[in-house]
């Protein structure tokens, strides 16, 4: 293994570490970036460019940026004063190491792995369009489909406007529902 | 140590890191960042295995990860349209706070 796969590994790992551990939420998806720009880089290695490209398209550029988007949306974006960890942490932590030693374990120990490097494989886009487009057909309609519903299902869920009767308006007068005016928001929030 | 079996290390380090911040961390956009790392892991892991099995040429890995990335990206919009629908019920993306269903 070259050494340019182990320092693209361990750049990956810490950045995913420091985007797991970050207090400001701003620089963990900042990140987060980083550590997906180091797994894409890993791909390239593994000669599957078309995903390593991918993996810049769809989880650089837009999840890293969507994640952004809603950690301004929901005002997360100053360091928090308390603590950022859940009650219950410390059962975390012991359930990691678990996890973490018994994966090591059976990757170490595992008969079934293949012992002889197969030669680099070329994996063209053409190859790929070809296996997509005839072999893969129906499950590309599906997940075509699946994105449609998600896309609708996340519009439908995050533009649901509230009954202006909650909580958080008590003591200020209610507009009638027919008015023009948004109604009174003490935040200031936009939808 | 065989290139596969630190593929395969180096997803399993990936994969711990994101299970420890889905389950230590209080912010819920922080338990997605979390759930998507180890998403990336079981990728690398397909890769890995694509490129050191005993027939790459069959794209089976590649297709798998390519439709693993749309599943991916499907499931971090829902969940962050969530996460925001939550924040304007309940004025609070603190897990800790937000514990019951019923609003």
């Amino acid at each position: 293994m070259p050494i340019a796969f182990i320092l693209t590994a361990v750049v990956t790992l810490l950045a995913a570490a420091a985007a797991m551990s970050l207090r400001n939420l701003v620089h963990c998806a900042l990140m987060l970036a980083v550590s997906f720009s180091g797994i894409a880089a890993i791909y390239l290695q593994l000669n599957a460019e078309f995903v390593g490209f991918t993996e810049i398209l769809v989880y650089v550029g837009a999840i890293a940026i969507l994640i952004v988007m809603a950690i301004l949306l929901t005002r997360s974006g100053e360091t928090p004063d308390k603590s950022v960890l859940t009650s219950g942490w410390m059962a975390g932590i012991v359930v990691t190491v678990f996890v973490f030693v018994l994966l090591g374990w059976a990757v170490l120990n595992s008969s079934a792995l293949p012992q002889t490097m197969a030669p680099a494989p070329h994996a063209t886009v053409k190859n790929i369009g070809d296996v997509l487009m005839t072999k893969y057909v129906l499950p590309l309609e599906i997940i075509a489909l699946m994105l449609t519903a998600a896309m609708i299902g996340a519009v439908v869920i995050a533009y649901r406007e509230e009954a202006p009767k909650t909580k958080r308006e008590e003591g200020i007068p209610i507009p009638p529902r027919d008015s023009l005016l948004p109604p009174p928001s003490p935040t200031g929030e936009k939808a | 140590m065989t290139p596969l079996q630190i593929c395969l290390l180096t997803s399993a380090l990936l994969f711990a890191t994101g299970f420890a911040g889905a389950v230590t961390r209080r912010h819920a956009i922080l338990v997605l960042v979390g759930i998507e790392l180890m998403l990336n892991a079981a990728n690398l892991n397909l890769i890995a295995f694509w490129r050191f099995g005993p027939n790459p040429e069959a794209l089976t890995g590649i297709i798998f990860v390519l439709f693993s990335m749309a599943l991916a990206a499907a499931e971090a919009a829902v969940g962050l349209a969530l996460v925001i629908a939550i924040y304007r019920h309940k004025k609070t993306s603190n897990l800790d706070e937000v514990k019951e269903l019923k609003g």
